[in-house]
């Protein structure tokens, strides 16, 4: 679940095979985080593009974990979001119900950074049950943890997942996090007060809602995929912008930091 | 005052069959040796209420002690599923395990209605999501002054809230520190609280970053040094991150972790 998914030369992601199509994804997530002040970091993939965030694309980017830390400053991947190390280095460390109530829910966060085990058109998520089929019992999934509240409370959203037919979804089986809801107005009705997702950042490329509809539209490939690639691994018909651009393909200084944060991550563990 | 006992007596008198108890500690301080100690007593048809149901919630679930879980995120933090508590819901191993489950915000404004002595609590939270379907302790309440609809959640009082902490001095009063969770209210909602600690000293110096738990609000205090193992307690020891990530293949396999639990609990390689 944790590994990378190392892409043999030749396939869509690493034309030269310089990058693995994970690695990919993680510095494009890095790199959406330009420009903003404050991140509300969910363990996993997130993390690690928000600690690549901050030993590039945006230095002062401060680090918000809902273990209860404000302001931390990692050295190395932390595998669980109360590691030590995110604490001692934190500028304010807070209670649970403090971090939700005083600082995510009173809107002073920028940028909510989640994963999904599924996602629909609308860029709403399922992290809690699978349908697997009649007769047989749904299959469990680790539940909500703060993204209900994360994707409601945040100024905007990102995510970060790789890209299948078993992730991106026509239908989700459950509604555990509400990005754009059924579409145009949802999450005003709801009284959910951030902009929602506004980018989906895959292995393939990156999704962003169109501002009409709120539907996911595929507006960026990496380089080397295809179109096609990107809409077979897609569980619904998705569209595309009408002039996709291609990513910029990581900068030496990017892959060198990953992979430098990643090490430092596994040899600490 | 808190009363200093032995970790086998004191769970002993604090926890009984059918108790509803609250083991806190976000990723930090986690109180697995009063977890092992329950499972060596095999007090059971508990109701177990925790934010994170972690590893330690996966041994007493795969022990079958446990009838009910309330939660918010159930997963083996940077490493994948807790197959125990998956094996429970979806094939009813070794029993059926009812849920009761929240986001973490949810979870944590339920202690917070707990330990303020109030019925609900208000929060912006659950709008949209499928949760409050599953539940009936999401509800909504409209604001008396603005006429905004906002969730409410029933407020949570265990039976038994337990903690680990850095230290006690002899009249049992605690202090902890570092990520210090969602305890002081876990322990604030509970009708009876148990505290292990790493260690016991003449006077609490005060910690930056520190909460000190007055020793009238602890109904009994352990000397269990290690006692958060394979978490761990800030200025004492660091988290094992190998024992989690081995716990993986451990719990995947009914028989394996039913050998883990008769050489690492039953057997009684931890301090009584």
């Amino acid at each position: 679940m944790t590994t990378d998914a190392t892409a043999p030369a030749g396939s869509p992601g690493a034309p030269e095979a310089g990058w693995t199509s994970d690695e990919l994804m993680t510095v494009n997530a890095a790199r959406a985080l330009s420009g903003a002040r404050t991140c509300f970091v969910g363990i996993g993939l997130p993390s690690t593009a928000a600690n690549l965030a901050r030993h590039t694309a945006n230095p002062g980017l401060v680090l918000i974990y809902e273990s209860g830390t404000l302001g931390s400053k990692p050295t190395r991947l932390p595998l669980s979001i109360g590691d030590g190390e995110l604490a001692d280095t934190a500028d304010a460390v807070v209670s649970v119900p403090e971090i939700f109530n005083y600082w995510l829910q009173a809107g002073r966060i920028d940028v909510g950074f989640l994963g999904a085990a599924q996602v629909d058109r609308f860029a709403n998520i399922n992290t809690t049950v699978v349908d697997r089929g009649p007769g047989r019992p749904e299959g469990r999934l680790p539940g909500a943890g703060g993204a209900p509240e994360i994707a409601a409370n945040c100024g905007r959203v990102l995510m970060v997942l790789r890209h299948s037919t078993r992730n991106f979804v026509r239908r989700l089986d459950f509604t555990t996090t509400v990005g754009h809801g059924t579409g145009p107005g949802d999450r005003e009705r709801l009284g959910l007060r951030g902009a929602g997702p506004t980018a989906v950042i895959t292995d393939l490329g990156i999704l962003r809602p169109d501002p009409e509809t709120a539907e996911l539209v595929l507006t960026d490939l990496h380089p080397g995929v295809t179109v096609g690639q990107v809409r077979a691994a897609t569980g619904w018909d998705l569209r595309v912008a009408a002039d996709p651009v291609t990513t910029a393909p990581p900068a030496e200084a990017e892959l060198a930091t990953l992979r430098a944060l990643k090490a430092a991550g596994r040899s600490a563990a | 005052m808190a009363e200093i006992r032995t970790l086998h007596d004191a769970v002993a008198e604090l926890i009984h069959d059918g108790d509803t108890v609250a083991m806190e500690g976000f990723t930090h301080l986690i109180p697995f040796a009063a977890a092992h100690e329950v499972i060596r007593q095999g007090i059971t048809d508990l109701t177990v209420v925790r934010m994170t149901p972690d590893v330690v919630y996966d041994r007493l679930i795969g022990a079958g002690l446990v009838r009910k879980l309330v939660f918010s995120w159930g997963g083996n933090p940077g490493v994948g599923s807790l197959h125990r508590f998956r094996d429970a819901v979806e094939n009813g191993w070794p029993r059926t395990l009812e849920l009761d489950e929240h986001s973490h915000a949810g979870m944590a404004n339920r202690y917070v209605a707990g330990a303020s002595g109030l019925p609900f609590a208000v929060l912006r939270g659950y709008r949209g999501s499928d949760l409050a379907t599953r539940t009936d302790t999401v509800s909504t309440v409209t604001c008396p002054f603005t006429g905004e609809e906002l969730a409410a959640v029933r407020a949570l009082n265990p039976d038994v809230t337990v903690i680990h902490a850095q230290q006690a001095d002899r009249d049992g009063n605690v202090q902890l520190w570092g990520l210090t969770g969602v305890q002081k209210e876990a322990a604030l909602a509970a009708k009876r609280v148990l505290v292990t600690v790493e260690e016991i000293v003449d006077v609490l110096e005060p910690r930056p970053r520190g909460i000190v738990l007055p020793g009238w609000v602890v109904t009994a205090v352990a000397h269990v040094p290690g006692g958060a193992h394979p978490s761990y307690a800030a200025g004492y020891s660091v988290r094992d991150n190998d024992a989690y990530a081995a716990w993986d293949a451990v719990s995947r396999d009914r028989d394996a972790f039913r050998a883990w639990l008769k050489d690492h609990v039953y057997d009684g390689s931890e301090p009584r």
